[in-house]
């Protein structure tokens, strides 16, 4: 297995899903059947290899392992360099877990108009995407992998989204909610991350001319980076991570392109790609940018509550499911960043954990969101009522995953949320207590909004009398493909809720050295 | 003694000029003139090899630089990579134009003839390193392009594109030569080193304001040819008139010429005074960004659209003389600005190039270039919508796509200056680029997004087959700008080979 940990595997695991895209490419538009077995094919392949990965990873060790270093532009000194450490691992566990499950659950739900060889195609280049960021150590390779994701996503939005009609606000032109959704998604991502860009040089004129992160982090924390520029570049690198995950008030590109892409596209939006603005939090910001980031806690720590507090109001006020979702995305992120705001090791670890629960939990509630509306052709939450007695299981499986979405002990989103506020409390070093400890009250206030959103919904939907207008109407419950789909996925919020340390048991070393990096030099 | 192997390249092309009249003469079908013209810039881009990797060459004698004729012609790593870079990009136009040429009743050999003519232009300001040569060779590559632009003879729109081009280039020609001349009457000298040397005594004496005029006048001279704010007006039109092949031509290979002559005029003979050109090249970029893409939001057009687009690129390739603006930019960052254009304009011929080969590609099934028209485009021809997407993107720099690293090079050129102007123009390329993702992805969402119009017979559409040198075209771009987007090492280290260039500072 020497070459697995040598980096083959990594690499394996990241480009698998591209080569299978251009395998699907030489498919014959016809044959669809090979197209499916492709892709879930590679796909899997990656799912699996990504396990072994896990395996072969040493848990005892906090630092960056199984990756490589090769050259890759020499001229600008960027190197093809990956690696993995528990901060990783979990993520990127997810993330081909989750691509997998979406073919899966693709299988027999195509939106329209249907062309299953482009969308998979789109899928995988996306897991490229995704993974190669979570694996990526040098700023140009992050930046680039970052990037790939914004292309399948734009295409899935424009081509597979919704075709209602809307009217956009200011501009007051008539278009359909896909290309609208589409092209704002895309140019508020790419608008951050252009800003993103330059301070990833800036990073490297004066960090020592080398994009490679671990050794920016380690000139980083020896002050290197301690000048009048430093606040700018942090807060460029923090508009381009913001949008992505997205922090209010950078947030109003997520409900419509939620709510317009495919089924499938919400859920790896939801699950996978807001991931990435976060993960470059912890992977990037804190590390090389320890001072600033502690400069900018403050700061990012009240966006994170305000952001939780509006997105619970906006979810009171929605009457379409799939956005309701959608706003929630944004409370749950919003937890997640005042983990990493309070610069602690219990913070980055909730944070973390949030990240995986969300993926999970909120991915199945889009699932579920694209399986209703696929049935009941709306997602009008005034029509919805008395779902539970159409749809029994498809009922249930909603009811469990409200649940787990509002944070019910014992199951996965319990702990980022708890751990998150826990960490409020005491945050690190140099922060104002007072300041963290009332975002800790404001916070703990939108839990209970968000326990208020979610019954709300499950109320609406699930119970109550089905509606005149759907008798007579034969519902067909939950089918082969999404049961394999979304089973694993209840299992995982199970497991998680019961039993943490699948996760911590990763994360909790390399974040402890992670902090202790950064702010050695801070005293 | 004259180095013919280091004249090899001009010599072949001379010769394959003459070639095409030749053969235009002689009975056989217009198309072998296409064909020896191809082989002729085949067989042209050996010797620029043979010269490039002397060193690990047995047969060939390494000599480093080779200069000649009292240092007025040079032939050094830049001018290589840059002829290497033109015959390619003619290469290429040439191939666009075979299929569209047969389609109708144009004039063919002529058209070659012009062309190749053109590119020699092109060739020899690559390696000419005084104000003549450099003139000569200027006017060269554009004298056949007044022609070639109004080809479609019974258009008045090309009339006029061709009309326009030919009065500017005339102004502009005259604006260059005054400029020039003023150089020439303070210095005295004609080549760039003996220009520069001259310079240091010239800006201390009485006449280094006439100097410095002679050099502003220099530079609105070339930024008429590469089409910068404010002097861009032609462009859209001519290249909207022109015939699409032409107009793929002047964006790439007549442009580049320009930028050609303004790196080895500002880099070699005002290397005094790059202060100066650095403030008048900034605020041409800021302009030529700004103003062309803001105006290309609002065209429905796709030639238009492209014309736009070109000026907004020419912006960006000027965003890394800006850099010079600083005057504590040292040689390594001038070097690095330096650097940043080649690579640039490398990267910004392959999709360039690209992107006309698919309006060509796709002009031929429509007849029309009007946006709307293109709508639905991937349902009944994904391949060719794909393309689209693939140069389209390219040229808007999102990764993987070969556009993404020319960008980072400039972007990274003007920061690495780190003053507070530079930055700032830096800041305005960001949002610029934003910008820019707009209409091209305006575009993208036609042909992907929108349904087929009622009167474009999709079904017909379907079986429709691209003339083969425009398949053979476009596959070369696209293979191109997917590489160099994976491995932009590709091109970076052509663009560090020419780094010395700039090594006077």
């Amino acid at each position: 297995m020497e070459w697995f940990e040598n980096g083959w595997g990594l690499s394996l695991i990241v480009f698998l899903p591209l080569i299978g895209a251009g395998v699907l490419l030489a498919i014959p538009k016809a044959n669809e059947a090979l197209q499916k077995q492709t892709a879930l094919l590679f796909a899997g392949a990656s799912f699996v290899l990504s396990v072994v990965l896990a395996f072969a990873f040493d848990f005892g060790e906090a630092g960056i392992q199984l990756g490589t270093r090769l050259d890759w532009i020499p001229a600008i000194n960027s190197s093809y360099h990956i690696g993995i450490d528990g901060i990783s691992l979990p993520l990127v566990v997810l993330s081909t877990f989750i691509t997998l499950l979406a073919i899966i659950y693709s299988w027999e739900h195509w939106p329209e108009p249907h062309n299953p060889k482009a969308f998979l195609i789109l899928m995988l280049i996306l897991a490229t995407g995704m993974t190669g960021t979570f694996v990526a150590l040098d700023l140009i390779l992050f930046f680039v992998f970052f990037e790939v994701v914004l292309l399948p996503m734009y295409f899935m939005i424009g081509i597979w989204g919704d075709r209602n009609e809307i009217t956009v606000p200011v501009f007051n032109i008539k278009t359909q909610m896909r290309l609208y959704a589409s092209i704002k998604f895309f140019l508020f991502t790419l608008f951050g991350s252009a800003f993103m860009l330059l301070g990833f040089l800036a990073l490297y004129f004066r960090g020592g001319r080398t994009f490679d992160m671990l050794e920016l982090a380690a000139n980083g924390a020896e002050g290197m980076l301690g000048s009048g520029l430093a606040f700018w570049v942090f807060a460029a690198l923090a508009l381009g991570f913001a949008v992505k995950v997205p922090m209010f008030p950078f947030h109003t590109w997520l409900p419509d392109a939620h709510t317009a892409a495919p089924t499938v596209g919400s859920v790896l939006l939801a699950a996978i790609l807001l991931k990435l603005g976060t993960y470059a939090f912890v992977r990037i910001a804190i590390p090389i940018l320890p001072d600033q980031s502690q400069n900018w806690a403050p700061a990012i720590g009240i966006l994170a509550v305000i952001g939780i507090i509006y997105a619970s109001l906006a979810c009171l006020a929605q009457t379409d499911m799939k956005r309701l979702i959608a706003f929630s995305s944004v409370g749950h992120m919003g937890f997640v960043m005042l983990g990493i705001a309070t610069m602690t090791p219990i913070g980055i670890n909730a944070a973390i954990i949030g990240m995986v629960a969300h993926g999970v939990i909120t991915g199945l509630l889009f699932f579920l969101a694209g399986s209703m509306s696929h049935r009941y052709h709306t997602r009008e939450m005034a029509r919805l009522g008395g779902n539970q007695k159409l749809m029994p299981i498809m009922g249930a499986i909603l009811g469990f995953t409200a649940m787990a979405s509002l944070g019910l002990p014992g199951l996965a989103g319990f702990w980022g949320e708890f751990m998150a506020l826990l960490s409020a409390f005491s945050p690190a070093e140099g922060l104002s207590t007072t300041l963290f400890r009332t975002l800790m009250v404001i916070g703990a206030v939108g839990t209970v909004l968000a326990a208020g959103y979610l019954l709300w919904m499950l109320q609406k939907v699930n119970f109550g009398e089905p509606k005149d207008e759907w008798a007579g109407h034969e519902f067909h419950d939950v089918d082969k493909w999404e049961m394999a789909a979304w089973a694993p996925m209840i299992a995982v919020t199970i497991a998680i809720g019961i039993f943490p340390r699948l996760v911590f048991g990763a994360t909790n070393d390399s974040v402890v050295e992670l902090v202790t990096n950064a702010f050695r030099g801070l005293g | 003694m004259i180095d013919y192997h280091a004249l090899a390249p001009e010599i072949l092309l001379t010769t394959t000029v003459m070639a095409v009249l030749v053969v235009d003469m002689l009975p056989v079908r217009k198309y072998w003139t296409a064909v020896v013209g191809l082989l002729g810039l085949f067989v042209t881009v050996i010797p620029v090899l043979t010269l490039g990797f002397c060193e690990s060459l047995d047969f060939c004698e390494a000599t480093g630089v080779r200069t000649m004729f009292g240092e007025s012609y040079v032939v050094d790593t830049f001018s290589l990579v840059l002829k290497g870079l033109f015959i390619g990009s003619a290469f290429v136009a040439l191939l666009l134009s075979v299929g569209y040429l047969e389609s109708d009743r144009f004039w063919q050999g002529e058209f070659y003839f012009l062309m190749l003519a053109s590119v020699l232009g092109a060739v020899v300001m690559a390696s000419s390193r005084d104000l003549v040569t450099m003139f000569v060779g200027l006017e060269l590559v554009t004298g056949p392009t007044f022609l070639m632009a109004g080809w479609r003879k019974g258009d008045a729109r090309s009339n006029e594109a061709a009309l326009k081009y030919f009065i500017i280039g005339v102004l502009s020609a005259a604006v260059l030569l005054f400029g020039m001349s003023l150089v020439y009457g303070v210095t005295g000298e004609l080549t760039f080193t003996g220009i520069r040397q001259a310079s240091v005594g010239v800006l201390d004496g009485d006449l280094g304001g006439l100097f410095i005029i002679g050099v502003l006048f220099t530079l609105l001279g070339f930024a008429f040819k590469v089409s910068a704010v404010p002097f861009h007006f032609w462009t859209p039109d001519t290249y909207e008139g022109s015939p699409t092949p032409v107009t793929a031509y002047l964006s790439v290979v007549s442009k580049t010429a320009g930028f050609v002559g303004l790196l080895a005029i500002c880099y070699l003979a005002f290397a005094e005074v790059a202060t100066l050109w650095g403030a008048g090249l900034w605020i041409l970029a800021a302009l030529s960004m700004t103003v062309g893409n803001l105006i290309a939001l609002r065209q429905t057009n796709v030639v238009r659209l492209l014309g736009y687009s070109s000026i907004a690129q020419g912006g960006f390739i000027l965003v890394p003389f800006g850099a010079a603006i600083a005057a504590n930019a040292s040689g390594a960052d001038l070097e690095e600005a330096f650097f940043a254009t080649v690579t640039y304009l490398l990267i910004y011929a392959f999709m360039n190039l690209g992107a006309f080969a698919v309006v060509i590609a796709v002009g031929n099934r429509l007849r029309s270039a009007e946006i709307d028209d293109w709508s639905g485009l991937f349902n009944y021809s994904p391949a060719l919508a794909g393309m689209l997407g693939l140069f389209f993107f390219s040229l808007a720099g999102i990764p993987p796509l070969a556009g993404w690293f020319a960008k980072f090079v400039m972007f990274r050129s003007v920061l690495a200056v780190g003053n507070t102007w530079a930055t700032a123009l830096a800041v305005i390329a960001v949002v610029n680029s934003v910008i820019a993702f707009y209409y091209y992805s305006k575009v993208v969402i036609s042909a992907f997004m929108r349904p087929v119009p009622d009167h474009v017979p999709a079904a017909e559409l379907r079986h429709y087959k691209t003339a083969p040198s425009l398949q053979f075209a476009l596959v070369l771009t696209a293979i191109g700008v997917i590489l160099i987007g994976i491995f932009p090492t590709l091109v970076a280290e052509i663009g560090e080979a020419t780094r010395t260039f700039a090594s006077g500072f």
